[in-house]
């Protein structure tokens, strides 16, 4: 193959755009912060002395174990809720399987600190269950005591990137597959357990694996339930004091980042020398069958046990936003409207910018992790893993680490025609998102394209498509699904971002939602208004979600009912 | 399919527009710009009386109190921020001592040198004093009614067995007014009794929360049952409907609440008028509201005060037991935030359990003269108690360097890493409150 071939320069370009963009919002702020990491405290050298501390410090043994314990547990508890939502409504015909897939979906569009809030009322020690069943029964449950409460929170957030990339995985599986193993004899859980489940593998570790990393990095939800010896708070909470220069906080967050990136390779590993690719996208996935009426029966109480345990921190949102004092005791005292009068004056710019942000910046991760996906899985572009593992990257990076790195890095870089530092101008905040929520579209990417495969493109080249063609006409349709998939996971959780958008907010007029409940939820009369704009953001990142899985739902019914064939699509008849 | 990308590109350009445009509004009007650490109960009611009162608008940039020191620091070089405005006089310390501040002379009058023992304004003129401040502990009615617990009325009693698990309080490495608090108990008590009723209180809490508003939230909904916090939490929380009460205990001290200029404020003279505005007879009323609930620095406001709120240019017992000393606060301000995480935040877990089986011994010991046991629960308190440093080397200069430093001056020659005395003192406080458990397990079976 000639190295410069027309379609190598321009595989060649994009990959060096996507490397300048790369290095320029992410490598270079983090490494600004990263670097205080190596110098010795006293003298400002190069050093690994504070690793060595980092390593002889009994309270940061334990805050990494209680890392990891927390992460692996929240993976389990997450999988067991996942799991069903996800087989259910993609195997079997389901009146409303897409209004469950969306209530699944729901809890991630709802910042984790406000779901820490609700369910504090609900499950806490002295909140609504526990008071109930005390005064029924003597004793208390201790859901939310330490370490549990933070399972319980994260896996209840966070178990929506299993199951979007697990449906997405599940409705791309070839149905012939699914046949074959039928027509050899397998059937129920043992069809489920040998072929089924292992097809759908690369979007269960993709969804997994970002589980993993989330709540080994998250920050929010241990701080708000007070637990402080847990890595990540470890690192905001020396990075964040006043005076204390101390290198710690810095040293956290390389580990942070050091062992994510590790765990994603344990999970690349995990994928590596397996094919997953099918030939036929067969007809849209899994055949989907009626169910007995006792299995419905079944089925259906399954799923509302798992709706109701999802949605409780919006029960407890919207019991707080339409009470009026919520004290000690099961409901609120009484209920009223003026929480969302007071809220609704002041909301307008929160919503609006919110959208803005969180549509640009997923349309730029959906752009970049298409790109990005397809150079590292179809071509042979030198240093190509590396941009999947930088981008990747970023899913270790601490939010505040990347707000400091930005207010470091770009606040003497002035744009040219507003006159403003870059450090505070809103264009940063969506960037900050982009960056943040790259990750998401690039697995969801991956995992598309890996499920489509390569002999497609190569008919299409046979026809005589060229490479830009193919892309356009083969690839990207083929895995719209998972685009779509990674823009949800990308709009929707970068509109509850908070850890980054707290350090480059830099007036009030371009603030975003997140940003304006937690502003509220500071202060005794705020916590009703506060929990309004929650409900608000619920309300309306939900329904954008619900949207684009109708278009989902409308492109695969579209691609299965036509038959397209390869010579249709490249449009080479 | 061809017409689904074209939409989704119309989507795109539209986005893109709308992106443009948007933000163009928002730079036209000039607007004061002011970095705050209050929620919006606080800086939209004051900012929405004084855009009434002059016409000038006013934009609320919302950070912690520390977020806020780290923004103004970094974006020092290219300024966009006019004013700060927060509690905490260490933060102004701080940046004063950073040359983030201007100087600015008040032309209001009627505002007195001092309030408690403090005086409102920084001496030096940098910046200005608009409310006092006191710390105190508040309760949930409802909570301490079905627990059986009684009000609280001073430190002491915190101390007592009954509240074991019902107390919730900050860390002062996370909240700058609850480092205050901290630093009036040992100023008030001294360093070895201050840190031993620290102590003391601290093994019957149920939780230390990582934002000051942890405590009245945790308080309010009924997580704990009693919080040690700054007096406007209790009295807006209250004000508010909850079912609290917040009393000042004698051992505190009142602090004004401060508003200072940045240096090269684009906006000086807007900045100028809010000061003003905050100080005058008006601005000072506004404190009042329900939603604020703040302690004005102007006597003749009280007048105005709904029955039964504090006074503290009346009831000389507020905030005047304390003789509060900033600049010893300033010694050793990184020390006693890194001592109480080392005893206190990090190792709650063996506090609390050290603690509740010293209350369990002398429960068993009650009414009877065993010499042994009560010898060993004195000496299981004083391992409790003990803490790693002298008060002397706490404030000593060159100490204190190493908690600090400005890796900018590569010539200053400091010896030792924080990590370094931090596992140190941890290993002692951990092997202390080991041992003070097994004493008073011991003692309690005697």
């Amino acid at each position: 193959m000639k190295i410069f071939s027309r379609s190598n320069w321009g595989v060649t370009t994009l990959g060096l755009a996507i490397a300048i963009f790369l290095i320029a919002f992410l490598i270079i702020p983090v490494a600004t912060v990263v670097v205080v990491a190596f110098q010795d405290p006293n003298t400002g050298e190069l050093t690994l002395i504070n690793f060595v501390d980092f390593f002889n410090t009994s309270l940061f043994q334990e805050s990494f174990f209680n890392s990891f314990y927390v992460a692996s547990m929240s993976v389990v508890l997450a999988t067991i809720i996942a799991l069903p939502l996800a087989y259910f409504t993609t195997r079997f015909n389901f009146g409303g399987a897409a209004l469950i897939q969306t209530l699944g979906i729901i809890p991630l569009i709802m910042p984790p600190f406000v779901g820490a809030v609700a369910m504090l009322l609900l499950f806490g020690e002295n909140g609504s269950v526990n008071l109930l069943v005390s005064e029924w029964f003597g004793f208390t449950i201790p859901f939310m005591e330490g370490l549990n409460g933070v399972i319980l929170v994260e896996s209840i957030h966070y178990f929506p990137f299993i199951l979007i990339n697990l449906s997405a995985a599940l409705l791309n599986i070839d149905r012939s597959m699914e046949e074959s193993a039928q027509n050899l004899g397998a059937s129920g859980l043992r069809l489920f357990r040998r072929i089924v489940f292992p097809l759908a593998m690369p979007g269960y570790i993709a969804g997994a694996s970002l589980v993993f990393l989330k709540v080994f990095d998250d920050l929010a939800t241990p701080l708000l339930l007070n637990i402080n010896n847990m890595l990540a708070p470890q690192a905001y909470l020396r990075i964040s004091s006043i005076g204390i220069s101390d290198p710690m906080g810095y040293v956290i967050s390389v580990i942070l980042v050091a062992f994510s990136l590790f765990s994603l390779w344990v999970a690349f590993l995990a994928l590596k020398n397996k094919d997953y690719s099918m030939v036929q996208k067969g007809g849209g996935g899994l055949m989907k069958r009626d169910l007995r009426p006792w299995e419905k029966i079944g089925c259906y109480a399954v799923i509302i046990l798992i709706l109701g345990m999802v949605l409780s921190p919006h029960i407890g949102l919207g019991l707080l936003s339409f009470g009026t004092i919520w004290s000690y005791s099961a409901l609120p005292d009484a209920f009223t409207l003026e929480h969302y009068e007071r809220m609704f004056s002041i909301a307008g710019p929160f919503i609006s910018n919110t959208l803005l942000y969180a549509g640009l910046a997923a349309l730029i991760d959906v752009i970049l992790g298409t790109a990005i996906a397809y150079i590292v899985w179809r071509t042979g572009l030198a240093g190509r893993k590396w941009l999947d593992f930088i981008a990747m990257g970023a899913v270790a990076v601490p939010g505040v680490v990347l707000g400091i790195g930005y207010l470091r890095t770009f606040v003497e870089f002035n744009v040219p025609i507003v006159d403003k530092p870059l450090a505070s101008w809103w264009v940063i905040i969506v960037i900050a998102l982009a960056i943040r929520r790259l990750p998401y579209a690039l697995r969801a990417c991956t995992a598309a394209l890996q499920q489509v495969s390569v002999m497609l493109e190569e008919a299409a080249e046979n026809l005589g498509a060229t490479k830009a063609r193919t892309v356009r006409r083969v690839v990207v349709p083929l895995m719209t699904g998972g685009i779509l998939a990674g823009f949800v996971t990308s709009f929707a959780t970068a509109s509850v971002e908070l850890s980054a958008t707290i350090m480059l907010v830099s007036s009030e007029s371009d603030a975003p939602l997140a940003y304006g409940i937690y502003e509220f939820m500071q202060s005794a009369a705020g916590r009703g208004p506060g929990a309004a704009l929650g409900i608000v953001a619920v309300l309306i990142v939900g329904i954008a979600t619900y949207a684009s899985h109708r278009v989902i739902e409308h492109t695969e019914k579209k691609r299965s009912s036509g038959g397209i064939t390869v010579a249709e699509q490249t449009g080479a008849v | 399919m061809q017409k689904y990308y074209a939409n989704l590109a119309i989507a795109g350009v539209v986005l893109g527009v709308a992106a443009v445009f948007a933000p163009m509004q928002a730079i036209a009007a000039e607007k004061l710009v002011i970095v705050t650490s209050y929620p919006p109960d606080t800086t939209v009611t004051v900012g929405k009386a004084f855009t009434k009162a002059t016409g000038i608008k006013v934009e609320m940039l919302k950070k912690k109190t520390t977020a806020g020191i780290k923004y103004l620091q970094a974006t020092a070089k290219n300024n966009t921020s006019d004013m700060f405005w927060a509690s905490a006089p260490d933060a102004f310390e701080v940046l004063k001592g950073d040359g983030l501040l201007q100087k600015y002379t008040v032309k209001v009058k009627g505002i007195p040198e001092k309030v408690g023992a403090f005086p409102i304004n920084d001496p030096e003129g940098y910046y200005k004093g608009f409310a006092a401040s006191g710390y105190g502990i508040m309760w949930n009615t409802r909570y301490l009614k079905a627990k059986k617990l009684p009000k609280p009325t001073s430190w002491k009693d915190l101390e007592k067995p009954v509240y074991h698990g019902h107390v919730g309080m900050s860390a002062p490495s996370r909240s700058g007014t609850t480092h205050l608090t901290v630093e009036t108990l040992l100023q008030g008590k001294g360093w070895k009794d201050g840190w031993a009723m620290m102590k003391n209180i601290a093994g019957n809490f149920k939780t230390v929360t990582a934002r000051s508003f942890g405590v009245p939230d945790g308080v309010n909904s009924g997580q704990f049952g009693v919080g040690i916090v700054i007096d406007f939490f209790g009295l807006s929380s209250q004000a508010s409907g909850f079912p609290v009460e917040f009393i000042y205990p004698k051992l505190t001290t009142l602090v004004p609440a401060n508003i200072a200029i940045v240096k090269n404020a684009p906006n000086k003279k807007l900045a100028g008028a809010f000061i003003e505005y905050l100080l005058s007879p008006a601005g000072q009323e506004v404190l009042l509201n329900p939603k604020i609930r703040r302690l004005p620095v102007n006597p003749a406001t009280y007048a105005k005060a709904p029955k039964g709120f504090p006074n503290p240019f009346k009831d000389k017992s507020i905030g005047s037991a304390v003789k509060f000393d900033l600049q010893l606060s300033k010694s050793r301000y990184n020390i006693i935030n890194s001592l109480f995480d080392v005893m206190i935040t990090y190792r709650l877990d063996d506090l609390r359990s050290a603690t509740k089986a010293i209350q369990m011994a002398e429960k068993k010991q009650m009414g009877k003269s065993n010499l042994a046991a009560s010898k060993m629960i004195a000496e299981a308190k004083a391992l409790v108690a003990q803490v790693p440093i002298t008060d002397a080397k706490a404030s000593e200069k060159s100490f204190n360097k190493i908690f600090k430093k400005k890796r900018k001056k590569a010539t200053t020659k400091v010896t030792g890493r924080q990590a370094e005395f931090e596992q140190a003192w941890d290993t002692q406080i951990k092997a202390n409150y080991a041992k003070a458990k097994t004493l008073a397990a011991k003692a309690a079976s005697m």
